[in-house]
């Protein structure tokens, strides 16, 4: 096993929406460069804790997030940090493909443009092709450039939203259960992608899939009611789980 | 090569983003500035009828305005002149008001609500899809073509109806007036209520046409039972837009401020009066062209009270059925 | 032994019968209302069509250069002329009174006919031409056909020597009907034959314009903030009374807010689109603002949570992409409530809109009439012939309300739900 410095820390996260609790004192270290999967039960806690990670939970009214998250170091709940430019650099990708009704070329320029990554328009058109090759979407897509993100199948979209994230370059990449709403096929070509992807960026990806999981990450954390059960390697979590919930899980017996 | 273009880790800069903040709090506040302006003209207008009604019952007694039962706000010209200072008794105002009002009620509250009935419980779907556009025409029409309408057919009409069978059908009657009116609000009731029904789950009718009812039953004994509230709003929503209805007035009631429970005689509205009090030249502190106003704030009180009741009620009925 | 699934017979009569009672009800209910819009909208295109038709009379006029001088046209005194040639075509028409109805023949305008024919075409000059006039509006009227000639002559406005005339004429082709053109082209006047509805279709035009630039932009901000930004405050749900209660305040209430404050606080020109378009726009903003929310509320959370997943900040997710997708609905709404304000009169009264406007107003700042209220003066109007104008009127009226709801329905229909 070889070592590995965290790029995520989290430490005692608490998180309310109103006066119930969804999640009870998380501590969990997220490695650079590898894939790390949350898993567990329906409305365990996973998609709440990664929706922590770039603070999409501010948009919940009633939401209220305590505890410690830092990325890089840096407390990503400290007073001074401009939301938006955390999000920059945490990608998203949602769980139903949510391309803008605008052009492939649009969905992917429309991170960079905001951002002001690109200086002239050959750097742009040249961020997008890179994007979209990292995605695997270039040679579908080359040439229609100029054709509606929502025209695509629903595998291509979620890799058109794959390439929308990735063309900012962020440091992490949150998945949450990014191949629920498509068939195999695509399923399997996504996760593909995510391996491949692993090389220049942290992933951590929410999944109901305990295969999927197995299939594509190197560490996994198990959820359940609100409590981080364990977390570590997959292979360990999936051959020798240390606690009784996680077995239950993983052999099909809750969940 | 796009191939090349290599991953240049970025600094992890989350403290500041690539916009101009102090633009996008601009934009905020001037979308807070374009909300304010509904309280804005609420008090625009409760200010300005306010402020002109103090002055006219500065001129004249509150106690006349509401209570007393003659209207005759010509102001002479000399002030010894018989009947220089006018007379403004609001009262025949109201009652014509009422009167129309009621009238018009009584014409769209069946046929709306029977209308609405049939196209929600009845109605096939292309039915509907013809027969509910063309009843929101009627509410498209402008106001001014109503009251033509009502001043040149309906009116004679009724006239020479009432001639037939031997009774005296003023020309500017409160019926012609209120018939057309109500034609004017069926859409408003119909559709609201067809809302209303529509709101109602369809587990209820479900229930009760498993009990063996029919359609009938269920819609009387069931559907609108359940929806009454809802349709008790639409109807006051209703009412207030009979009360506020100006144009129709105008054209086909005339000013004759009788106070009589007639339908066949001319009568006034507090509207049709406004308008008669304002247009054309006018001394802005006479207590002729004051009276108008405190006219003004008397129907804004009223509309407004109905609106805040019917609105309570069918808010109250929606979380009901949420 | 009973069938347990019958009902006793006689009650089971009673029911279908109350249920087939329960339908009728709902049809003659849709059936009335439907009556009355067909009556209605049917008795004024009847009325309207007159109006469309413009009845002309043609008469000698000698043109030689003792009547016009060539070179000092304009110096000519056009009505004596006109009187004139009139008394030749009817040589035994002697008494003043008499002429004076000979002369009511033609509109009071035929001077001026006369004279921009020549203007037209000078070649006409040196000798006599048969020319053609606009007749006076009871003339029109009776070449319509509109005039009942069985009744006492004391009891209509053509005496039997005006018909006389008129046949005389009309045996000879002298008479012709032809499309109104002037309708369209003339502003308001007090002779029905000359009247027509530019100078108000304008000032509609522009006191919609006023409108839409304020309560356009105005509602669709306001949208955006009540349905994106707004906090649960009481703040907020003050906003949302105020707007729902105002959607429902008669109209009239507005033309004395606007009387009171625009006119007499700010002193804002009278009668001009400047000031109806400012009274109509605080009328649609809660039809529009109503309208606005719903269709940002119809755009699917996804786009907004893509949007700021991607870093993009509220205020840029909203504008680039939330309000995009929800400006069709928007946009009808806006529509929807753009046709209102072109149907409202009471407000416009209320600010001194109703004023006689001959002219055709050009900026938002000059007095000017509007269609309905046009509607609303024909209406009142004691001269038969203005029934038909009035009716015509509405006709142009419900046009432009058809338009606009045309438009709106094609743009629901093509922007219906993409995402």
């Amino acid at each position: 096993m070889s070592k590995t410095t965290s790029i995520i820390e989290a430490k005692d996260v608490d998180v309310f929406y109103g006066e119930k609790q969804a999640l009870n004192g998380i501590s969990l270290d997220i490695p650079e460069n590898k894939v790390t999967s949350l898993i567990g039960p329906s409305g365990c806690g996973k998609s709440t804790f990664l929706r922590c990670i770039n603070r999409m939970n501010d948009l919940v009214d009633i939401c209220r997030v305590s505890g410690d998250i830092r990325i890089s170091g840096q407390d990503i709940y400290a007073p001074e940090v401009d939301v938006v430019a955390l999000r920059a650099n945490v990608g998203m990708v949602f769980q139903k493909p949510n391309p803008f009704p605008k052009s492939i070329f649009e969905n992917v320029a429309y991170g960079p443009k905001i951002h002001g990554l690109t200086a002239n328009k050959a750097e742009m058109e040249e961020l997008v092709e890179w994007s979209l090759r990292k995605a695997g979407l270039w040679n579908e897509v080359k040439d229609r450039l100029n054709e509606t993100g929502t025209g695509l199948s629903g595998g291509q979209q979620q890799r058109l939203c794959i390439a929308r994230a990735i063309a900012v370059k962020p440091r992490v990449i949150l998945m949450d259960e990014p191949c629920s709403a498509l068939d195999p096929i695509a399923t399997a070509i996504i996760e593909e992608l995510i391996d491949e992807l692993r090389e220049n960026f942290s992933i951590v990806i929410v999944t109901h899939s305990m295969q999927q999981a197995a299939r594509v990450s190197q560490r996994t954390a198990f959820f359940h009611m609100g409590n981080l059960v364990e977390s570590g390697n997959t292979k360990n979590i999936f051959t020798s789980p240390k606690d009784e919930r996680t077995q239950n899980y993983i052999t099909g017996r809750i969940g | 090569m796009p191939e090349n273009t290599s991953i240049q880790v970025r600094d992890f800069e989350i403290t500041t983003g690539n916009r101009s903040k102090s633009f996008e709090n601009i934009v905020v506040a001037l979308m807070i500035a374009c909300s304010a302006v509904a309280i804005v003209v609420t008090i625009g207008i409760i200010f300005s009828l306010l402020f002109e009604s103090i002055n006219f019952f500065k001129k004249v007694p509150m106690s006349e305005f509401l209570f007393g039962t003659t209207w005759s706000p010509q102001t002479a010209l000399r002030a010894d002149q018989v009947g220089a200072s006018g007379r403004f008794g609001a009262v025949p105002l109201i009652s014509g008001t009422l009167l129309i009002s009621f009238i018009a009620m009584c014409v769209a509250t069946p046929l709306g609500l029977f209308s609405a009935i049939y196209l929600s419980e009845y109605a096939g779907n292309k039915t509907r899809s013809i027969v509910k556009p063309l009843l929101e025409i009627l509410a498209g029409i402008p106001t001014v073509v109503y009251g033509f309408f009502a001043a040149l057919t309906v009116a004679p009409l009724l006239r020479a109806g009432g001639e037939g069978i031997g009774l005296n059908v003023s020309s500017e009657s409160a019926l012609a007036a209120g018939v057309v009116m109500g034609i004017m609000i069926i859409p408003l009731i119909s559709s609201l209520s067809d809302d209303v029904i529509n709101a109602v789950p369809q587990s209820l009718r479900d229930a009760s046409l498993g009990l063996g009812s029919t359609d009938s039953e269920t819609i009387r004994r069931v559907i609108l039972p359940a929806a009454i509230p809802g349709i008790a709003g639409s109807l006051l929503l209703a009412a207030s837009r009979a009360i506020g209805e100006t144009m129709i007035v105008v054209m086909a009631a005339g000013l004759a401020a009788n106070l009589t429970a007639n339908p066949l005689e001319a009568v006034t509205t507090i509207t049709a009066q406004i308008v008669a009090l304002l247009t054309g030249d006018q001394e802005f502190d006479s207590a002729k062209t004051l009276s108008a106003f405190a006219l003004g704030l008397l129907l804004f009180a009223v509309t407004l009270i109905l609106n805040m009741i019917s609105l309570k009620i069918v808010n109250k009925y929606r979380e009901q059925y949420d | 032994m009973t069938n347990m699934f019958t009902t006793p017979s006689r009650l089971r009569k009673a029911r279908a019968a109350a249920e087939r009672r329960f339908r009728w009800f709902g049809l003659i209910a849709i059936g009335i209302s439907l009556t009355f819009l067909f009556v209605m909208v049917g008795s004024i295109i009847l009325k309207g069509r007159g109006a469309l038709s413009t009845s002309g009379i043609a008469i000698v006029v000698d043109l030689n250069p003792d009547n016009v001088d060539p070179n000092d046209v304009k110096g000519t005194r056009f009505d004596s002329l006109m009187k004139k040639s009139l008394r030749n075509t009817f040589p035994d028409v002697k008494s003043r009174k008499d002429k004076k109805k000979l002369y009511g023949l033609l509109s009071v305008d035929m001077g001026f006919e006369l004279r921009d024919q020549i203007l037209e075409n000078p070649a006409i000059l040196g000798g006599p031409q048969k020319l053609w006039f606009t007749a006076s509006d009871d003339i029109d009227l009776l070449l319509k056909g509109a005039v009942d000639m069985s009744l006492a002559e004391d009891n209509r406005r053509i005496s039997d020597m005006e018909a006389g005339w008129i046949d005389t004429l009309t045996a000879a082709g002298d008479t012709r009907r032809k499309f109104n053109a002037k309708f369209f082209t003339n502003g308001d006047s007090r002779e029905p034959e000359l009247a027509g509805i530019l100078s108000a279709l304008m000032g509609s035009i522009l006191t919609l314009l006023v409108c839409f630039l304020v309560s356009f932009p105005t509602a669709i901000l306001a949208a955006i903030y009540l349905e994106e930004f707004a906090p649960k405050n009481r703040l907020s749900a003050f906003i949302e009374v105020n707007i729902n209660n105002l959607a429902a305040v008669p109209s009239i209430v507005f033309g004395l807010l606007g009387l009171a404050m625009l006119l007499n606080v700010f002193g804002l020109p009278r009668s001009t689109p400047l000031v109806g378009g400012l009274v109509l726009s605080l009328m649609t903003l809660p039809t529009i603002i109503i309208a606005a929310r719903a269709s940002l509320r119809a755009v699917p959370p996804s786009i907004r949570e893509a949007a700021l997943g991607m870093g993009a900040s509220p205020v840029q997710a909203t504008f680039h992409h939330v309000t995009p997708l929800a400006l069709p609905g928007i946009l009808t709404g806006t529509i929807v409530g753009m046709a209102q304000a072109l149907g409202e009169t009471a407000p416009l009264l209320m600010i001194g809109m109703v004023a006689f406007i001959a002219d055709v107003p050009s900026s938002i700042v000059e007095p000017a009439a509007a269609l309905p209220v046009q509607i609303f003066l024909w209406a009142d109007a004691s001269e038969r012939a203005f029934v038909e104008k009035t009716s015509a009127a509405i006709i142009v009226l419900l046009v432009f309300l058809v338009l606009m709801n045309l438009l709106a329905i094609f743009l629901r229909k093509k922007f219906e739900k993409r995402f």
